[in-house]
Parts: C-alpha cells; structure tokens; sequence
C-alpha cells in the first residue's frame, strides 16, 4: 500500500522520466567527455571534440604521471588525508565516549566548546594559523596539513560520535565494570565495535573534503614535492596549459580514485556526506 | 552525587529497579576516593588530547583572528594597538570600500542565483524521486557523483570544456545552430559570475537533491493518504503537506548555502584567478580576504589588519546564520516533539 501511494499513476510521469533522464545527462557526460579526451591527441580533441578516440592509447596517462610529479602529489594527498583522518577518528571517538557516558562537570560546557567549531569557518582565521605554523616551523611540511584537518574536523567528529555513544544502552559498560574491566578495555572492547557505522560516516564526512582541499596546502605548502593532489593539479594546469590531451589525463587520473570508490561506496559516501544535513 | 553517562540517568528514571552502576556514583562509598581519582585520570586521557589539540589549532587562532584586526602590521610583523581603525579603513580608504562592495554584491549575487537555480532545481528533482519512479536508486547515485569530486577537478574541466576557441561548449552551439549565442564565457564580464555559479551548481546540484529527498521521505505516509482520500490533487499535497513539513531540510540547505556563497574561494580562484577577473567581475570576498592577507599579485598590496577585519565581518556574518539556523532547527525539533 504504501510504496503504491507514494506514486500515483498520472500523465506526467513520462515527463518525470525525461527531467530525471536529462539530469544524469547533464552529469555524466561532461565526464564522459573528459575521460574520452584523456585518450586523444591535442589535435583530435580539436577536430572531433565528441567523436570516440581514434586508438584507445595509454600515452598521455604516462606521460603525465611521469612528467608532471603526480606520483608525488598522490603520495602526499594519501599521507595527509590517511594521517588526519586517524588522528581525528581516534581523538574523535575517545572525546565522544567521554563526552556521551560519563557524567561530570564540565561536560555540557566541553560538548557546546567543540560544537563552537561548527559554527566558525576555520579558514577565516588562516592569518594567525599561517603565523602559528611558521612559529612551529611546520611550514612547508605535511604535518602542517595534518594538524588542521585532524583539528578542524574535531566538531562534526565529536557531535556524531557522542550522539552514537548516548545511544547505547546503559548496562554495557556497568557489566564489564562489574566484570573488572580497565576502562581502556571498555571502550576499545566492548563500546568502539558498537559505533562502527558512526565510524564510518565520520571517516567519510572527513575524508573526501581532505583529500579534495585545495585551501591549506595554497597557503601552507610552497615546495612542489610536498603538494597534494588539488594544489598539485593547479602547477600542473599552469605548465601545460596548451596541451590538451595531457591536461584532460591529468584531470581523469586525478579524478579516477575518488570515483572508483565512490562506484563501490556509494550508499556509504552518500550517507557520510549528508551526515548532519539528514537525520538517521 | 552523579551517576554515570546521560543515558544511564534516563535508563534509572524509567525503571523501577535500582540502577546497577554508574562509573562512580554507585559504588560502595569506601572504594569512592581511589575510584574518584581514577575516574578523573581517564577523563584527562580521554579529553586531554582532543582538547590540547583543538585548542591549539582552532580555538587559539580564531582568537587570534578577532585580536588581530585591532592592530596596525607591517608585513607580518605586529605594531600598535589601533582600536577600529581597521575597520574604518576598510570601509573608508581607497580602494577598500570598492573592492568590498563590489566583493560583498558578487557573494550576494551567487548565494541568490544558488538558491534560484541550484536548490529549486534539487527540491524539483526530489519531488520527482520521492515517488519511487524505476531506477530511482541509480538516479540517486549518479546525481550525486559530483560532489565527491574535487572543485579543481571540476573547476578546470569545465574551463577546458568553456574555453571559447577550443571548448566543446561553443562547438555543440554552432553544432546546434546556435553559433550566435557562442561567446568567452568566463572571459566577458557580463557571463564570468553567472558561469561560474552554474559550474558550481553542477558540481552540488546533488546534495540538496538528496537531503530533500530524505527530508520528504521523512513525511508520514499516513498524512499523504489523509490528504488524498479527502481529494487534494498533488499540487496541493506537495504545497499543504510536503512543503510545510520540508522546513527543517530547508532551512539546513539555506544556512549551508549562505555559509557555502560567503566562503566561496577555490572556483573562483581555480578558474579564475586571485584577482577575481575580468575586471574584478568574479571578485568575491574570499578572494579580497586572501589578497589582502597574502599580499595582492597585481599590487603588491599586503595588509594583515584590513585583512582581519575582513575576516571578521565575514565571522560574525556567517557566524550569525549559522546560529540562527541552528537555533531554528533545535525549536523547530521541540514543537514536533
């Protein structure tokens, strides 16, 4: 009955078709486009912008990882996005289950503190953390990077893990404290394979916003070898700006990654990215 | 004393039984003091990095951000205190009072065009897949592919694709008989902004949709069911049903966006560049903030105070919306209650 009333049957369903048809249109074939350049010559992408590649060669993706540092520029955006991510979920989690099963005072004050961070774009403060880290003399290093995702994303990490840890019933950990369990135990035994869905959305909810920053390493990172993938991609843009083919390659290796996890993640990437704009 | 977590607290008001255990309160009072003391050096294990840790790099520089716009700089160097005379400059001394408004409109311009074209346009296509339509599940993931990918992917793409030579954009409009609507779209400044907002739109276009859709699945079949026995038309469902009980999704997707249009900087800068061209016509306040902090290509022009207090309009702006929409939200989750 009820999937039924959700969709009466009316005249304008054809149409509905057509609009949602002409939407996935609209987003897949720019990329379609894109990854079809990678394979042509400078010259075939002029001359037959749409048409498929004349040989399906591999050469502009070599050329480009080869040339233009992009093993690097992997290697550091995979460094910092892996190092961030598990300073703040272990930080994260530990906060939350703090925060979420202990009654004491203070706590209110501490959850709202690192709820503040919601509110105040972190960016908006880049001249003292440029200072700071010139001070700390992590300028121009990856740690640099590090320290601010795993700081910055504290906020959304702390609200959806202390809301999990709340949710759990009460007698779990009374049980395992009845049982002599070190407080350690409990939290990394009994209560930390609880959250993993949590887990996993606050892994995602960070993950594809760190490897996709393109502010930080700006202002953060000057040496070419130490650029992350997006920072990376902009130096590349700048020494082949004419040629084409190698830049529709760059463009589609960059790409590559997040998609291909995305076309196995899907559910859990769409869940994770939404996280705090949709309930459950 | 207090018992353990929160929802032990709860868990003891609705059961008649004695609560077994809190981490301390409960216990045997001879065991209280050790119990106490081990009980606060797990709170300091637990909290103390976190907290070392955002203090440091989020609390204290943000601060910092508010005190530093009531200083005179040279460089990078701090001078004398200057009260508001940031502030005045900013608003007071060529070319600043320009550059911000000109800035200040563009921010308005996109965050406007964002809700017209972006946001109808997602409540539109969610409508749509709220029925269940076949396939609603693929639509679901291939709608939202674009906000996984970086805006520099995205940004360069879309500046090869509009490249007004080479780009396939103008080519599909001589292909189609339009060759006369073909023109630089990001190079004339009466296309520059607009373009670039629909490249972003491009790219979020699914996360409204699906927050929508969550939003309007949310919505009790039962109301729908009423509604239609007592003969509404689906217009008038979506309009007296759907609509009303959509407010909080929407409410969520207006403060993002607003927040999202105010810190607007990697498009603009990817596509674009610093200096928000032509002629300033993709300047937005990101990117003054930026010049101004780091110093201006063209110019040279580098100053921390006026770049602070920049930053701080923008703070207390944003910061503003964001705690309305909150407190919107939490009043809003209480009247439903």
């Amino acid at each position: 009955m009820t999937p039924a009333s959700r969709r009466p049957r009316s005249l304008w369903s054809p149409l509905a078709h057509a609009v949602l048809m002409a939407n996935a249109v609209l987003v897949l074939v720019p990329m379609v486009l894109m990854g079809l350049s990678a394979f042509k010559t400078t010259r075939e992408i002029f001359q037959r912008p749409f048409g498929l590649p004349a040989t399906w060669s591999l050469a502009n993706f070599q050329r480009v990882w080869v040339e233009a540092r992009f093993g690097d520029y992997f290697q550091n955006s995979l460094i910092v996005t892996v190092a961030s991510a598990a300073i703040l979920v272990v930080l994260g989690a530990m906060t939350g289950y703090a925060l979420g099963r202990f009654q004491f005072r203070g706590n209110d004050l501490l959850y709202v503190y690192f709820l503040s961070g919601l509110l105040l774009p972190i960016r908006l403060a880049i001249i003292p953390l440029f200072i700071l880290m010139r001070n700390l003399n992590l300028l121009d290093t990856l740690w640099s990077l590090i320290l601010i995702y795993a700081a910055s994303g504290l906020p959304s990490a702390v609200f959806i893990l202390t809301g999990f840890f709340r949710t759990l019933p009460a007698d779990l950990d009374s049980a395992a404290r009845i049982d002599g369990a070190s407080e350690w135990v409990i939290f990394t035994r009994v209560m930390l394979p609880l959250v993993r869905p949590a887990l996993v959305i606050v892994t995602i909810y960070n993950v594809i916003p760190i490897w996709n920053d393109f502010f930080f390493p700006l202002v953060f990172i000057k040496s070419d070898r130490l650029k992350t993938l997006p920072l990376g991609m902009t130096t590349f843009f700048g020494q082949y700006y004419t040629d084409y083919a190698a830049l529709f390659a760059g463009l589609t290796l960059a790409a590559l990654p997040v998609i291909a996890l995305y076309v196995v993640l899907s559910q859990h990437f769409i869940r994770g990215l939404t996280a705090g704009a949709v309930k459950g | 004393m207090p018992s353990g977590g929160r929802r032990e607290g709860r868990a003891e008001a609705a059961s008649p039984a004695p609560a077994v255990a809190g981490v301390s309160g409960a216990r045997a009072p001879a065991r209280g003091l050790s119990l106490q003391t081990s009980r606060r050096l797990w709170l300091v294990i637990f909290l103390g990095p976190a907290v070392a840790l955002f203090a440091t790099f989020v609390t204290y520089p943000i601060v910092s951000a508010l005190a530093y716009s009531v200083y005179g700089w040279e460089g990078i160097g701090r001078r004398e205190f200057v009260g508001l005379g940031n502030f005045v400059r900013l608003f007071e001394t060529y070319p600043y009072p320009r550059l911000l408004a000109n800035a200040f409109w563009h921010n308005v311009i996109v965050f406007a065009l964002t809700m017209l074209v972006q946001n109808l346009a997602g409540l539109g296509l969610a409508l749509i897949l709220a029925r269940g339509p076949v396939g609603a599940r693929t639509y679901r993931v291939v709608f939202f592919l674009p906000v996984t990918l970086s805006l520099v992917i995205v940004g360069f793409m879309w500046a090869l694709f509009l490249n007004p030579v080479f780009g396939i954009v103008n080519k599909a409009l001589a292909a189609a008989g339009l060759a006369g609507l073909a023109r630089p779209w990001l190079g004339d400044p009466q296309t520059a902004l607009v373009t670039l907002t629909l490249i972003n739109a491009w790219r979020w276009l699914g996360f409204p949709t699906l927050v929508f859709l969550a939003g309007i699945q949310a919505v009790p079949d039962e109301y729908l069911e009423a509604a239609r026995i007592d003969g509404a038309g689906e217009g008038e469902v979506i309009r007296r049903i759907i609509l009303p009980l959509l407010a909080p999704s929407v409410t969520i997707i207006v403060t993002l966006t607003f927040i999202g249009a105010f810190n607007w900087f990697e498009l603009p800068y990817v596509v674009q560049g610093v200096s928000g061209p032509p002629n300033r016509a993709t300047d937005v306040l990101g990117l003054l903030f930026y010049r101004t902090a780091f110093g201006e290509v063209d110019t040279g022009l580098q100053d921390i105070g006026v770049g602070s207090a920049i930053a701080v309009l923008m703070f207390i702006v944003m910061g503003a919306v964001a705690t309305f929409g909150a407190l919107y939200l939490r009043r809003r989750e209480i009247e439903l209650a």
